[in-house]
């Protein structure tokens, strides 16, 4: 009963992901690749990371099923259906390997939720003590985002609106 | 009430279920488009259900009109595609 959800949700990601792959054409992958997105925005709720819940709710569920939707109009010929090759004989060794290999090194992770994990105590009790005093920022997520790792993310903006400006730059030659 | 937000969300997911099967299954593209606007309305109350749980409703409402709007404008993209190129 404690991981009913957890199995549910889980068990649609594998669904939608295996249906992405499996699927004949391309759009009806582009739209099984916004439920996967979906699925996991819940599982990042239901985790309790709400920001990258969000992020992912409107960035991969939203914006890039009409992104990819956007591509597809510009570049792929009118048969949009997928004629993929069976896939190489080592990658279908080798994959499921390093799956049970990295299945086995996530044994050795800390619980969930575990107040003495490295991540817990090495620097994040400092920030949750000070950063309302250092930055008068009620939300500690933002104080670390908008203060302590400013220039960072000044940097990245300029990263996504450059991005932003050339995919607008794309679609309008694709207009004209 | 603990356990009945949690029969109701695990409830929710297996709902979502019957939509992913048309959205699988389909054999148009418009069975797909509108499964997966099935699931996102199934998501959205999952969202909300879920602020419920943990006692944080704001929060989790702010992420469930984000989806709610950007999933419309999703639909209209996949209708503004299917306009445009014809059916497959």
């Amino acid at each position: 009963m404690t991981f009913a959800l957890e199995f549910t949700l889980l068990i649609l990601l594998l669904v939608t992901a295996a249906g992405a792959i499996f699927v004949k054409d391309l759009i009806s992958a582009v739209l099984l690749l916004g439920c996967y997105s979906f699925f996991l925005a819940l599982v990042w709720a239901w985790l309790g990371a709400v920001d990258v819940a969000f992020v992912e709710a409107v960035v991969g569920a939203g914006l890039a099923t009409v992104l990819f939707l956007l591509t597809l109009f510009g570049t792929a010929p009118k048969d949009n259906r997928l004629r993929r090759p069976p896939p190489p004989m080592a990658a279908v060794i080798a994959l499921p390997l390093l799956g049970i290999l990295l299945l086995y090194a996530a044994n050795d992770l800390p619980e969930f939720g575990d107040p003495g994990s490295p991540a817990s105590v090495h620097i994040s009790p400092t920030y949750l003590e000070q950063s309302y005093s250092d930055t008068r920022t009620p939300n500690v997520v933002t104080a670390v985002l908008m203060d302590y790792r400013s220039l960072d993310t000044m940097v990245e903006t300029v990263v996504i609106f450059a991005a932003g400006i050339a995919c607008a730059l794309l679609l309008r030659r694709q207009t004209s | 009430m603990k356990i009945f937000l949690l029969c109701v969300l695990v409830l929710l997911a297996l709902l979502i279920g019957a939509y992913l099967y048309r959205v699988l299954q389909g054999p148009t593209i418009f069975d797909r488009v509108l499964g997966l606007n099935g699931i996102s309305t199934k998501a959205i109350l999952l969202l909300i259900v879920i602020g419920m749980y943990f006692e944080r409703v704001e929060m989790f409402v702010d992420i469930s009109t984000g989806y709610a709007l950007l999933n419309l404008v999703g639909a209209l993209a996949v209708a503004k595609f299917l306009e445009q190129r014809g059916l497959p």
